[in-house]
């Protein structure tokens, strides 16, 4: 592969995961899914694993799939066992001579397939040293369900499990940083990226994490219209603004070394991630100022010692 | 070759002359020497498998359903509170219809947490769609673990095998115990070729859809097709097997039951004791028998009434509470097979043995004294009972 990228030369590969299938309009994960496919190269086959999720009810509903290459969903909580186990009947056929040629291994799970209920599989996984990628799109809640809270789920958002009432105003818990628990893993590669742009964030990080050796994590925000609550064709500028506020920073961490990948030239206020938003709608109400100011004093806190670690 | 063994031992040898793709391994108790003595012939190389050491039994199973899928022949080896953990992939493994071999050491299921033998734990996954095969010693389970993939490898059945022993009682302690070749071994399973599979450079797979209404009743069917088909396939294992080591099996085994007028119905190793027991009362003129369930799933249910047909009065025993209210499964299972016997002889349900708790000669010997005396009176009195149990007046 050339190492300069070039969006127009990535869209012209065939597609992995074709049109058809049954994810909203406006969702993060089909077009996550596809950039990250994207990035294998074009003789190499893959096998893709899914945790229960959106995306698994979304992209093979029996008798159609909508993946090119070979496929499985075993449950919600396995997907990096079910990953590890691939891997090890590749290793396994390959040192007795019954198959052929590259394969790679690349699991998609939400962030309640990842976060919550997956965690340990996937820490597991992690430890053992399958060579593997594993990617969260992580649209921060339980969306197949109909929008319960997870430990993904930030400040305040409203959900079907932390309503806005009298007295509840949203998620009492600030978001778990798992990327950071990935690295602590001492893994050759976890990143952190959205769908923005013209997508080359997305394409080098899946790249580098499809063919480094080991077991690798990709972060990838993945905003959802229905949960998040915003109109369907500003999935690109949720996305966007979600970097420039810094509430979603991308970077990676090879090999130990952490890496800024993006700084905004002006870092936006949080309220601009927030306001588009229908999950943040009562923190912009009178009287409420105090919490938008409590997430972007969160926001800051993170960022700083981001920007630490990555000597910036 | 005559070796001494325990039955684990026995299982991790079955293993290393089987020499599988994929193990998945996590220790639970009393099934952990299996994945001990296999990580043993790992490490001096006289396997070539990939050794997959999980953190937890769930994704020991995980891992098997994935291998096998991929196209790997799987195995792993558990008991009680790791089979429990394993529930919800013992449905997926069956319903993808992968073969893969699972030893299931028996042991009691929580709470409260005991380690010692009974079969609460596989019982409670009858229902899964694995077959379910039971050995009564050591050699059974070397046998049965041998004859697991070839019954749920072949096309007409493609069914995970859940090859059973009695946790310590078969697994530690150690017999005498016959031993194959392992070339005979390695012929008599042959190499593992399913028809499709997820690294099959042809043709790519996809495995576990999301299956709505119009076809999910299909597929279960199909399923309940092969599990019925795989009767057939265990017996045409069997007698391949008798060939090669000159022992046969059946679907159970029936012990001095020609005419016998009392019989019991159990399976593992309390088979050996109750053999005890009608050996004695047979010496003593009591028309007494055996039948020992082998195989649990599919459950041998006309072939059953055939062996019970001329007995007067019958006592299942289950060394497991089914919390059924009305007896154990084993007891469920074949007082339904005998529901269309014209003359049915009666029957009692006797729970025995949870949580490891012994059962002696002499209270096999109580359980025929009962027997007799319903033939005389025609009386059961009480249906379901627990033997051996002090918390209240024991009845038998």
């Amino acid at each position: 592969m050339s190492t300069v990228y070039n969006l127009k030369r990535e869209v012209e590969k065939p597609v992995r995961l074709t049109g058809g299938h049954r994810l909203c309009a406006g969702c993060g994960a089909g077009v996550i899914v596809s950039g990250v496919l994207r990035a294998l190269d074009k003789e190499d086959r893959a096998v893709v694993v899914n945790a229960t999720s959106c995306l698994e009810v979304s992209t093979f509903m029996y008798p159609y799939t909508a993946y090119m290459d070979s496929y499985i969903h075993s449950a919600f909580e396995n997907s990096a066992a079910t990953c590890s186990g691939v891997e090890a009947a590749y290793k396994a056929l390959k040192r007795r001579g019954k198959v052929e040629g590259t394969v790679k291994f690349i699991t998609f799970a939400g962030d309640g397939g990842t976060y919550d209920i997956g965690f340990q599989s996937l820490s597991g996984a992690m430890e053992r040293g399958h060579d593997m990628v594993y990617v969260c799109y992580d649209n921060e809640a339980y969306m197949n369900t109909g929008i319960q809270r997870s430990s993904s789920t930030p400040l305040f958002a409203r959900t079907t499990t932390t309503p806005v009432g009298s007295v509840g105003q949203g998620k009492k818990q600030n978001k778990k940083d798992l990327t950071e628990i990935l690295v602590a893993h001492n893994i050759p590669y976890a990143a952190q990226t959205a769908p923005i742009g013209n997508f080359k964030d997305l394409h080098s990080k899946s790249y580098k994490a499809i063919y480094t050796e080991g077991p690798c994590f990709l972060n990838i925000l993945s905003p959802c219209p229905r949960g998040w609550d915003y109109p369907m064709e500003k999935l690109a500028e949720i996305s966007k603004l979600a970097v420039d506020t810094c509430v979603w920073p991308l970077y990676e961490v090879e090999e130990g070394v952490w890496r800024l990948s993006y700084t905004p030239k002006k870092k936006l206020p949080v309220e601009d991630f927030l306001r588009p938003q229908g999950r943040f709608r009562h923190m912009f109400q009178k009287g409420n100022e105090w919490m938008i100011e409590e997430a972007q004093k969160y926001v800051d806190q993170k960022w700083e010692s981001l920007l630490e670690r990555c000597g910036a | 070759m005559s070796h001494r063994l325990s039955g684990n031992e026995a299982v991790a040898y079955a293993l290393k002359q089987i020499n599988p793709d994929v193990m998945g391994a996590f220790p639970i108790t009393p099934s952990t020497e299996i994945p001990e003595q296999f990580a043993n012939y790992v490490a001096n190389g006289e396997v070539n498998t990939e050794y997959v050491t999980v953190e937890s039994e769930h994704s020991s199973m995980s891992v098997c359903i994935a291998a096998q899928a991929a196209g790997a022949r799987s195995v792993s080896a558990t008991s009680s509170c790791g089979l429990a953990l394993m529930y919800e992939l013992l449905y997926v493994a069956a319903s993808c219809r992968l073969p893969i071999t699972l030893a299931c050491v028996n042991r009691a299921l929580s709470g409260p947490i005991n380690i010692n033998h009974d079969y609460s734990d596989s019982m409670g996954a009858r229902d899964s769609g694995w077959i379910q095969i039971y050995a009564e010693n050591n050699q059974e389970a070397y046998d049965n673990f041998i004859m697991a993939m070839p019954i749920g490898e072949h096309l007409s059945v493609r069914l995970p095998v859940m090859s059973c022993m009695d946790g310590f009682i078969t697994s530690h302690a150690v017999e005498n115990i016959e031993l194959l070749e392992t070339d005979a071994v390695r012929s008599f399973i042959g190499e593992y070729k399913p028809e499709n599979y997820l690294l099959k450079k042809e043709n790519p797979l996809a495995v576990g859809p999301y299956d709505i209404s119009p076809y999910y009743m299909e597929h279960k069917v199909q399923e309940a097709e092969a599990m019925k088909a795989a009767k057939a396939r265990i017996l045409e294992v069997a007698a391949e097997f008798a060939k090669i080591s000159g022992r046969s099996y059946g679907l159970f085994e029936e012990y001095r039951m020609e005419d016998a007028e009392f019989a019991l119905v159990l399976m593992g190793s309390s088979a050996g004791t109750a053999k005890a027991a009608v050996d004695k009362l047979r010496e003593d003129g009591v028309k007494a028998g055996l039948v020992k369930i082998r195989v649990f799933r599919p459950f041998p249910g006309e072939e059953l009434v055939r062996a019970l047909a001329g007995t007067r009065a019958v006592a299942v025993m289950d060394k497991s509470e089914g919390f059924s209210g009305s007896g154990g499964p084993l007891f469920a299972e074949t007082r339904s097979a005998l529901y269309d016997l014209k003359e049915r002889p009666h029957m009692i349900n006797i729970v025995f043995g949870l949580g490891g708790r012994d059962l002696k000669v002499e209270d096999v010997e109580k359980v025929f004294g009962r027997l007799a005396n319903i033939a005389v009176t025609g009386e059961i009195g009480p249906l379901y009972t627990h033997m051996g149990q002090r918390s209240k007046e024991e009845i038998v």
